[in-house]
């Protein structure tokens, strides 16, 4: 049944799609993760709603005019962070409600919320389009060959910013760049899991394949594994069990992760009981 | 003529709360392994800061290996920084190895990783997570790293603060062949005066101003220099202290 499942072509571009998202997503989400940043694409997919909207209203494709709010909007709370005394949780705050309000606003305007508008809050991997597949995956190749470039300059400043800047990295660049990044990755994401998921994709398989212990680059290569079989996992079984694939695939990614953090737990007791044992 | 390692000329810096720094020059030469010292709060971590370039706002002029590090940020690869110490989150996925690669900043120095490791110590730890690590292994991190670019200057801000007395005297052998067999100028901010008195030839003595600068036997077999030295290390004290309250 699997088989025929994957001759069909919608089936196929989700798969695609799907696996190219998941990695980029889990790539920059572990940047993101360990700068405690982990909401930050909570607040850009928000502003990105607004994007869309701006898009459906104005009859220009949606995905670009989110890519430019989105990264307008990540530029702005990057230097509100920097010049004012605002702590970060409540620029993630703002820029969030803003980007929705926009949104709501203009869908107002336009006369109320159609399908197209749903599906991007939601996802819609399995009606992504030829067209779709083809620019996601430019995007993501762009963004996966920056992260291969820059990922040790990225590394160095997360793990410490002062550090980094003593080393002649030129910070604030590398951090502005960064977060372009991160938004175009964000919103290449809507299109798999909509807005109001995205936040899973970022987090949740950094924070399980964090938890094998590995180094930095075994730990990137865990979580897109991790990220990938789930959205594999997620969109086959949406197809068979006719459920939400967007909503689906972060189910898988929870029980993957609540069922990592159980054997984990598990191999800990018994380590623990066993070092008791042999001191006794 | 040769070229100062390091030259701080009438440098002042005032954040808006009073002078942190107040009118330090002093110069330090290649080879010259100098201890800095200072009561708590004396400024010694904001001087470094403002040597690295970190802060930009001070008055005065400061030059590494004869340049501006405010304006050229090149002149930084030739440095090696090991910071106060910092507590580093235990989850954080990176190992030894992983970390002090990431010094490798010069061209062609990441060849280095393995020499550096090995230089501090670390070559059984490099495939820890650096979060597992001990405060004085994990300062050995941050030296190896300083170390991997093969740096001519090094700045070392309190190295050994909260660390055993073993690891620190390990620390100070490591201390003395980095500069008596590699020739490297280093720069060391300490509140042991025992060991900066054994190991630096040059000592600058700050409490926001230069208190004293000059050659380490003057400073020590000073005993008027001393006991100034000790009453104002008493009253930065006694201060912190009654700020505590």
């Amino acid at each position: 049944m699997v088989l025929e499942i994957l001759e069909l072509g919608f089936v196929q571009r989700a798969l695609v799609t799907g696996i190219a998202v998941a990695v980029i997503c889990s790539a920059v989400g572990l940047f993101l993760v360990l700068r405690r940043h982990s909401l930050f694409g909570d607040a850009l997919a928000h502003a990105a709603f607004g994007g869309i909207a701006v898009g459906l209203f104005a009859n220009v494709y949606p995905i670009w005019t989110a890519i430019v709010v989105s990264v307008l909007a990540a530029l702005g709370m990057t230097k509100l962070r920097q010049s004012a005394k605002i702590p970060p949780d409540a620029t993630v705050a703002v820029l969030l409600s803003s980007g929705l309000a926009l949104g709501i606003v203009l869908v107002s305007l336009s006369g109320g919320f159609s399908v197209d508008l749903f599906s991007f809050l939601f996802g819609s991997i399995l009606l992504v389009s030829q067209d779709e597949v083809v620019i996601i995956l430019a995007l993501s190749a762009i963004i996966m060959a920056i992260l291969l470039l820059l990922y040790k300059r990225f590394m160095y400043i997360t793990f410490d910013e002062e550090q980094a800047k003593v080393s002649g990295l030129q910070v604030s660049k590398l951090n502005y760049l960064f977060i372009i990044l991160a938004s175009i990755a964000v919103i290449s994401s809507i299109r798999l899991v909509g807005i109001l998921l995205i936040s899973s994709l970022i987090v949740i398989p950094n924070i399980t394949a964090m938890m094998f212990g590995k180094g930095f680059k075994k730990t990137a290569v865990l979580s897109g594994a991790i990220a990938s079989s789930s959205v594999v996992a997620g969109i086959m079984i949406s197809y068979v069990a006719n459920i939400a694939t967007g909503g689906t695939i972060v189910l898988v990614l929870v029980i993957t992760f609540l069922t990592t953090l159980a054997i984990k737990r598990a191999q800990r007791q018994t380590s623990q009981v066993a070092s008791v044992k042999a001191s006794t | 003529m040769q070229l100062d390692a390091v030259s701080v000329d009438r440098v002042t810096y005032d954040y808006g709360q009073g002078k942190i720094l107040d009118d330090i020059s002093f110069k330090v030469e290649e080879g010259d392994l100098v201890g800095i010292i200072g009561p708590n709060g004396a400024g010694k971590t904001t001087l470094f800061s403002c040597m690295l370039g970190l802060i930009g706002d001070y008055e005065g002029r400061i030059e590494i290996f004869g340049a501006d590090t405010r304006k050229n940020r090149k002149v930084l690869e030739q440095v090696g920084y090991v910071p106060q110490k910092k507590s580093i989150e235990q989850g954080f996925p990176a190992t030894v190895e992983d970390i002090v690669s990431l010094g490798a900043t010069r061209k062609g120095s990441k060849a280095n990783t393995a020499s550096a490791i090995e230089t501090a110590a670390l070559t059984e730890l490099k495939n820890r997570r650096i979060g597992e690590l001990s405060g004085g292994q994990q300062q050995r991190v941050f030296i190896a790293k300083a170390l991997v670019n093969e740096p001519r200057l090094l700045i070392l801000d309190e190295p050994v603060t909260g660390i055993d007395v073993e690891t620190q005297n390990r620390f100070y052998s490591l201390i003395r062949k980095l500069n008596k067999d590699d020739h490297i100028t280093i720069i060391w901010s300490s509140h042991d005066l025992e060991a900066i008195s054994s190991l630096a030839n040059k000592v600058a003595c700050i409490n926001r101003s230069m208190f004293f600068h000059g050659q380490s036997h003057e400073f020590f077999e000073n005993p008027e220099m001393l006991k100034k030295y000790s009453e104002s290390s008493m009253q930065a004290h006694m201060h912190e202290q009654h700020h505590h309250h």
